[in-house]
């Protein structure tokens, strides 16, 4: 799936990246590093600036200062529909799916791209278009087949249970083929039983398509299971990076979420 | 060849034994319909409000009547340089209030369909101004009309069951989500916006071809919210709703001829009614199948009214 990049460049690279909301320093000189095929999370207690930070990556904020490099490739301020297209997917805190439309279209939709004929190929059905509208349809198909939701394609995306609607967005997300999947609390509103299911969801996800993650989580389980790494953030402050053991046994870590000296 | 073309639809409705009257009905109907379409794919499907495409019609409209009377342009290609005149403007003011955000591209449509028609007031050389531009000739005869209805609908219903129409619709359902998942939300906006203008002009030089008279105040706010409101009660999201709501629009004041003056107010208390007690409009977010149709009349028959619960569960 992976497209043909150099795997030893950083998939994703922020330097020092600022964004004010007024007075409010949503995120202070962020820096990350996030090699290809790694598993990275983001934690830190409400307000933080996490989602701030997906944001910025994908183009729906303009940070001040700093640079976000993907693959290599600096991506400063670039719109959002052009960050999708060159290879970020992204799922959303508050589910945002195409709720009127069928589970199928939701994913057809994201992969839009590939959907390369004019306006008079849709308008005679030429057989570029019947291939087109076809391979579209497979890669949809293949996609919900991988997510579990091969036999709802004519549910209405808003009627689904919210699990399945958290699988329909990451399946949409792939239908980009990106090199980067943006998870923004994926385990949210999950019991313990469901969240496991999630870490085997997302790990396999990732060996299936080759693909890198950053993962925005407050289950601490689901955290230590998945992430290689993670970042720590606390007031829009990146207060410890590491190893998921490592963040656990950090006093500033403990002080953010416990709120006092150990 | 215009004579040739009036004498066959002549032939036609001759022997199908239709009225001058009924003709002339049903060209209105038509020039409706295509109007409404375009309305439809903008606001249904794209979830924008214009309250300019009256605006569009009166483009389409002149610049039909202006190239046949004026050049001797063939009305053919006087319809689809009216229509293409129409998608222009639409592209360029497209370009500058689609970064806008709702309600700000709404008022600048208003305005925008406002400002065009005292335009054509104020330029009396060129459009004859408020007294009006006659002597155009009558091309619009109910076969032609009716021919380019079948066209507008099936290259509207092309043009939504594809790529195109699932970027509109992806649109109207999260722009924020479309976004995300790459597309162009701007220039797929500007799309819809041209579709419609195209459409709006295109009813409007055939009007300017079956009235052969037109004056800038046929084509006032008033026409403007008359198509919102077919394309709200035919049903938001639905080619056919809209079909249909056209006809209903068109149709029911002939009918009821006698209290024609009130049909604003009837508008009105349609919308209210639509809005109070089946939002999606007639057919909203479906198209008209046969076979439920059908399935409904049976289930009406029983007593059970299931696919019309099915629907208010749609409704939000």
């Amino acid at each position: 799936m992976s497209k043909n990049v150099d795997k030893t460049i950083p998939v994703l690279e922020m330097q020092g990246v600022d964004k004010h909301f007024g007075g409010v320093h949503a995120i202070d000189n962020f820096s990350v590093q996030i090699k290809h095929g790694q598993i990275h999370g983001l934690i830190g207690p409400n307000g933080a600036g996490k989602t701030t930070i997906f944001n910025n990556i994908t183009g729906i904020y303009v940070p001040e200062m700093g640079k976000i490099l993907f693959n290599g490739q600096d991506i400063t301020g670039t719109p959002p529909h052009r960050v999708a297209q060159l290879g970020i997917g992204r799922t959303f805190q508050n589910i945002r799916l195409f709720a009127n439309l069928p589970v199928l279209e939701n994913v057809i939709i994201a992969a839009n791209k590939d959907a390369t004929y004019g306006f008079m190929d849709a308008l005679l059905k030429t057989p570029k278009y019947k291939e087109r509208e076809k391979a579209l349809e497979e890669k949809a198909m293949g996609l919900l087949k991988v997510v579990g939701l091969a036999d709802k394609t004519k549910e209405l995306a808003g009627s689904l249970p919210y699990g399945h609607q958290r699988k329909l967005e990451i399946a949409r997300a792939m239908a980009l083929d990106p090199d980067l999947l943006l998870l923004d609390e994926p385990a949210a509103g999950m019991n313990t039983e469901e969240s496991l299911d999630l870490v085997n969801f997302v790990r396999e996800i990732r060996d299936t398509f080759d693909i890198t993650i950053l993962m925005i989580e407050h289950h601490m389980d689901v955290v230590s299971s998945l992430c290689d790494y993670c970042t720590v953030l606390n007031f829009g402050k990146t207060i410890a990076v590491g190893t998921p053991a490592e963040v656990k046994a950090d006093p500033e870590v403990i002080k953010a979420y416990l709120g006092g000296t150990v | 060849m215009l004579s040739v073309f009036n004498s066959i639809n002549n032939a036609f409705c001759n022997t199908l034994g239709i009225s001058s009257y009924m003709q002339g009905v049903v060209v209105l109907m038509c020039i409706n319909i295509i109007a409404v379409l375009g309305m439809s794919v903008l606001t249904g499907f794209t979830r924008l409000f214009s309250f300019g495409n009256a605006g569009f019609m009166s483009i389409g409209a002149y610049a039909a009547a202006i190239l046949t009377v004026r050049y001797n342009v063939n009305f053919l290609v006087a319809i689809i340089l009216g229509a293409l005149a129409a998608g222009f403007v639409a592209f360029c003011l497209g370009s500058i209030t689609l970064r806008l955000k709702g309600d700000y591209f709404l008022i600048t449509c208003l305005g925008f369909g406002e400002c065009v028609r005292v335009l054509f007031n104020w330029t009396k050389n060129l459009t004859g101004g408020s007294a009006g531009f006659p002597g155009i000739p009558a091309y619009s005869n109910m076969l032609f009309s009716v021919v380019c209805t079948i066209l507008a609908f099936f290259i509207a219903w092309r043009f939504i069951h594809s790529k195109y129409g699932r970027n509109l619709t992806s649109i109207r359902e999260n722009e924020v989500a479309a976004q995300a998942v790459g597309i162009n939300a701007f220039r797929t906006k500007r799309l819809s916006f041209v579709f419609s203008a195209i459409y709006a002009g295109w009813a409007g030089a055939i009007y300017a071809g079956y009235l052969m008279y037109i004056v800038p105040s046929a084509f006032n706010l008033g026409k403007s919210c008359e198509l919102i409101t077919t394309t709200v009660i035919g049903g938001l999201g639905s080619l056919t709703g809209s079909v249909l709501g056209a006809i209903l629009v068109t149709v029911l004041p002939e009918v009821f001829r006698s209290m024609a003056n009130y049909r604003m107010l009837l508008y009105g208390i349609a919308v209210v009614l639509v809005i109070m007690f089946k939002p999606t409009g007639l057919y909203g977010y479906k198209e008209f199948s046969l076979k439920r149709t059908i399935a409904w009349f049976k289930n009406l028959g029983k007593g059970k009214d299931k696919p019309a619960a099915a629907e208010g569960k749609e409704d939000k």
